[in-house]
């Protein structure tokens, strides 16, 4: 015979789940559990696996040395990089002053701010086409630099480097403005003020007070920048050299996969691609963890 | 806070910061309505103008690319995108939002992933397993692979409503006798309609925009406006510029159209990411 | 669910990760009883509110319900009032709704739900107010809304959270009556937590006083008041003086302290020996001022209307808060004796 009446023993197991926080409530957490798992995770570690599987025979790294042993396929890496890190870098720098000039309110903010939303909604695909208009040879651009004799020949914005890079900062900057305009915005302005009691100059208040706690916004924002940037696809093809200087990883990964109809070989370069983006995302990471991220006592 | 509603003042770093902000607007002014002069132009070669104007452009346009069908995809793609990610996102940002258990922070991070990473790297693979069991090319497997970046951010603008709503709220419901069902009905459901709202048109702007999962998991028959307009660029010579002008002023009209909408629901910075804006009082 | 007998906790503890925020209270409640659960903020009387409603999980013990066991039951089969400290009030549902909310879930006939609505709102005195949202209302006018949301469903047990702490003072006195008034009228069980002594003091029936999650005294209001069990309770309870001092005379539980050079006498309140190191526990309006006794020097005078509070120095250091009715000024000599039988020795 049991010693203790069967009616205890069920509650009390219930307790240990119930110390734990574990309870019905998180069954609401499994459709999401299930999608993410199926449609992000599984196919993630299939594409992962895949690219272990040459499909050409060979061994297990056999992708991965062809990616790195090809010179053509190699520089996408860096050629990404290149393009991707001083856009996103640009978009950051030049974001921190405007914003820092335009927090607060005033008359017009919410106008700016909507029109500095069209060109992220639009996307890179409508600005390419923009571009290529705007910038090309007989594009208004040239004409006016031409017609005020800045230049004597039209200069060459699309179809390079330079394409690329401005449509990057076309959809990049107001991005990274609208974060970092909201960053600020949670900062606590009578700090500032009561550094400006404390004797400190307008400088001295940015870059000892505002600067500290703005930093790790930035480095978020920049973050998210770059992901963007580093995802560079369709201006890639449209406004930049696709067989040459604007040749990204990404558009490696694509033509193996749909030109060549290698996924196992797209894969590898995907999976490169995340590890690459990955390790500036830890980079990143890092220093930020090194930053005061507590409350930067504002509402925000 | 206290602050007065203020002009900016004329100092020289002022006017330097004035000087670029105009000159990034009248750039992007210029991109943008050279497509549209462009779309309306009869011939355009070395001009400043086009030599006349003519509307002729949008009805090639509109047979060339089927851009009725393209559209009703489109807004099919969208709807069915915004309609699952709110049903699957929205019950696991009250989780995240409410409750701590262990492994939460594992949850989290890999609910987070498909938005750190770009739609690429993970797309390929995606595509891949989505062509293997015969989603992709067809309308379902573009609303899958659309669903990848969208249950995570339908968590992510969910989570900040769910935690304004006082969770002793719910508890006094439950006092008063309502169970599950009834507090999700009766009490979270009218107070989360905001939320709902915002991220659901957040999800449908995303969505209509989001070139890159669409062009690798659809089919001729599946393609958004965005990839149709790609692939008309892309095969640029054959048809006549203008007419790719034409499809592309309608794609830009059509995000202007979801933009004004999801402003009056959204500030700006949400259409970005997850930060709140200082309240507007 | 009907009224009960008696509400029996057994052993209800709590824990979150490592720390017990209530550790094995018993407690019985009566029928028809006002218990107040009493305790500087941390020390587990919301804990143990919470726990009785329902929405925290017990991690050891159970709830009986005369023969019934209650703490498997989810809240909303429990059959409780509840009144939130920040009044938990539904924001999209107006006054009328927020009150009828319960009794809709009950599934009650719709003109049930519309005559008790209808009274309650009479009861609390918001008749104008009714289709107003919770917004709309004034502090006071919110804490009735959830006094009569709690209490329209004649609930068997009323559970109180400090719902009275975000009210200014003199709307937190006139509520006070009006919540005992209810009590009594509709012949409610309701236990009330708070962290005011003094409001602990003159609405319950019982007190129980908690401290890290134990139970250090259970009695009414004049026990709890005159006979702290421990020297928290007695620091809790409006001791203010709190002294380390030695016994020099023992004498049953009769001792002797020494204060500032004088002898004084007090009542020993547990095992204390002689020489040992004492805590001497005096309210401020037990020390009076007189013409001889400890001596000591006035430092700080606090104009309080009909008393003053004032802090006298003694000649060995010690501070001691004394009030007097008496004029006197920063600076003065002054000689206090202590009411007999109110210097309260504890071991330390």
């Amino acid at each position: 015979m049991s010693a203790i009446p069967q009616q205890t023993s069920q509650p009390t197991w219930q307790h240990r789940l119930a110390e734990r926080g574990v309870d019905r409530r998180l069954w609401l957490l499994l459709p999401a559990t299930v999608f993410v798992l199926l449609l992000f995770v599984y196919p993630f570690l299939y594409g992962l696996s895949l690219s272990f599987q040459p499909a050409n025979g060979g061994g297990v790294l056999a992708n991965y040395d062809k990616f790195f042993g090809d010179a053509y396929q190699r520089d996408t890496v860096a050629t990404t990089l290149k393009i991707a890190l001083p856009a996103a870098l640009l978009n950051v720098l030049a974001a921190v002053p405007i914003a820092f000039r335009l927090r607060g309110r005033f008359r017009g903010k919410r106008l700016l701010t909507t029109i500095l939303v069209v060109p992220i909604t639009l996307g890179t695909v409508l600005t390419a086409q923009g571009l290529l208009n705007y910038l090309g040879p007989t594009g208004w651009l040239n004409r006016i630099l031409l017609s005020l004799h800045i230049v004597d020949d039209p200069i060459r914005l699309t179809n390079n480097y330079w394409g690329v890079f401005f449509s990057l900062v076309i959809t990049g900057f107001p991005f990274a403005f609208l974060l970092v305009l909201s960053y600020l915005s949670g900062i606590d302005p009578t700090l500032e003020r009561a550094a400006a009691t404390l004797g400190a100059s307008r400088a001295q208040r940015f870059r000892r007070i505002t600067l500290p706690l703005l930093a790790p916004g930035l480095a978020t924002t920049f973050l998210l920048t770059f992901v963007l940037a580093f995802s560079v696809f369709p201006s890639a093809v449209l406004v930049g050299n696709p067989a040459g200087s604007t040749r990204v990883i990404s558009l490696a990964a694509y033509q193996a996969a749909y030109e060549q109809y290698d996924y196992s070989y797209a894969s590898a370069i995907a999976m490169v691609m995340g590890a690459v983006e990955l390790v500036v995302v830890a980079i990143v990471l890092v220093w930020r963890s090194r930053l005061y991220t507590g409350s930067t006592g504002g509402k925000g | 806070m206290s602050q007065k509603v203020r002009t900016i003042r004329a100092t020289p770093l002022g006017w330097v910061i004035w000087a670029v902000v105009v000159f990034f607007f009248v750039n992007l002014a210029g991109v943008v309505l050279s497509v549209l002069v462009s779309s309306f132009g009869t011939k355009w070669f070395d001009t400043w103008f086009p030599s006349g104007f003519t509307t002729q452009w949008y009805g090639d346009a509109w047979r060339e690319f089927t851009l009725f069908h393209v559209i009703v995809v489109t807004l099919l793609v969208s709807a069915l995108v915004v309609v699952l990610s709110v049903l699957v996102g929205a019950p696991a940002a009250y989780v995240l939002a409410r409750k701590n258990f262990p492994g939460k922070r594992l949850v989290y991070l890999t609910f987070l992933l498909p938005i750190l990473m770009p739609p690429i790297t993970y797309g390929i693979p995606l595509a891949t397993v989505l062509y293997k069991f015969g989603f992709a090319g067809h309308l379902s497997g573009v609303v899958l692979a659309n669903l990848v970046p969208s249950v995570p951010f339908v968590i992510l603008t969910m989570t900040p409503f769910i935690e304004q709503v006082d969770p002793r709220i719910e508890d006094a419901a439950r006092m008063l006798g309502a169970g599950t069902r009834s507090v999700f009905l009766k009490i979270l459901a009218p107070l989360l309609v905001p939320g709902l709202l915002a991220s659901a048109i957040l999800v449908l702007v995303r969505t209509v925009g989001m070139f890159e999962l669409t062009f690798l998991t659809a089919g001729p028959d599946s393609q958004t406006l965005v990839v149709a307009l790609y692939y008309s660029m892309s095969a640029a010579g054959i048809r006549a510029q203008q007419s790719v002008d034409a499809m592309a002023v309608i794609y830009t009209a059509m995000m202007l159209v979801l933009l004004v909408v999801a402003l009056r629901f959204v500030n700006p910075t949400q259409l970005v990411a997850r930060v709140k804006e200082e309240p507007s009082e | 669910m009907s009224g009960f007998d008696q509400l029996r906790l057994d052993g209800v503890s709590r824990r979150f990760g490592t720390a017990d925020a209530l550790a094995g209270l018993d407690l019985t409640i009566e029928r028809g009883e006002f218990i107040a659960l009493l305790g500087p903020s941390g020390c587990g009387k919301s804990t143990a509110l919470n726990c009785l409603a329902g929405l925290l999980p017990l991690t050891a013990g159970a709830i009986w319900q005369d023969d019934q066991r209650i703490d498997t039951l989810p809240p909303e089969k429990r059959g409780f009032g509840m009144v939130f400290q920040n009044y938990a009030l539904f924001p999209h549902l107006t006054v009328r709704d927020n009150i009828a909310f319960g009794l809709r879930m009950r599934h009650l006939p719709k003109d049930d739900v519309r005559r008790r609505t209808t009274e309650a709102i009479e009861m609390v005195q918001l008749t104008e107010h009714a289709s107003k949202l919770p917004g709309q209302l004034s502090g006071g006018q919110q804490q009735r809304v959830a006094i009569a949301r709690a209490t329209v469903l004649e609930p068997s047990l009323v559970l109180m959270d400090e719902p009275l702490s975000n009210l200014d003072a003199k709307l937190r006195l006139e509520m006070r009556t009006e919540i005992r008034r209810l009590h009594q009228s509709l012949g409610l069980t309701t236990v009330y937590v708070t962290h005011d002594q003094e409001e602990a003091l003159s609405m319950a029936d019982r007190l129980v006083v908690m401290r890290q999650g134990k139970v250090q005294q259970l009695g009414t209001p004049e026990e709890v008041h005159t006979k702290p069990s421990t020297w928290h309770v007695a620091d809790f309870m409006g001791y203010r003086n709190l002294l380390p001092l030695k016994i020099s005379q023992l004498n049953g539980d009769q001792v002797t302290v020494d204060l500032g050079g004088t002898p004084v006498r007090g009542s020993a309140q547990g095992a204390v020996g002689l020489g040992d190191d004492v805590i001497a526990a005096v309210r401020p309006e037990d020390i009076k001022l007189s013409d001889e006794g400890v001596k000591g020097l006035v430092e700080v005078v606090e104009y309080q209307g009909r008393e003053r509070a004032v802090e006298v120095v003694l000649d060995d250091e010690v501070r001691l808060h004394v009030r007097t009715e008496q004029r006197v000024d920063a600076g003065e000599q002054v000689a206090l004796t202590v009411t007999p039988g109110r210097l309260l020795v504890y071991p330390s």
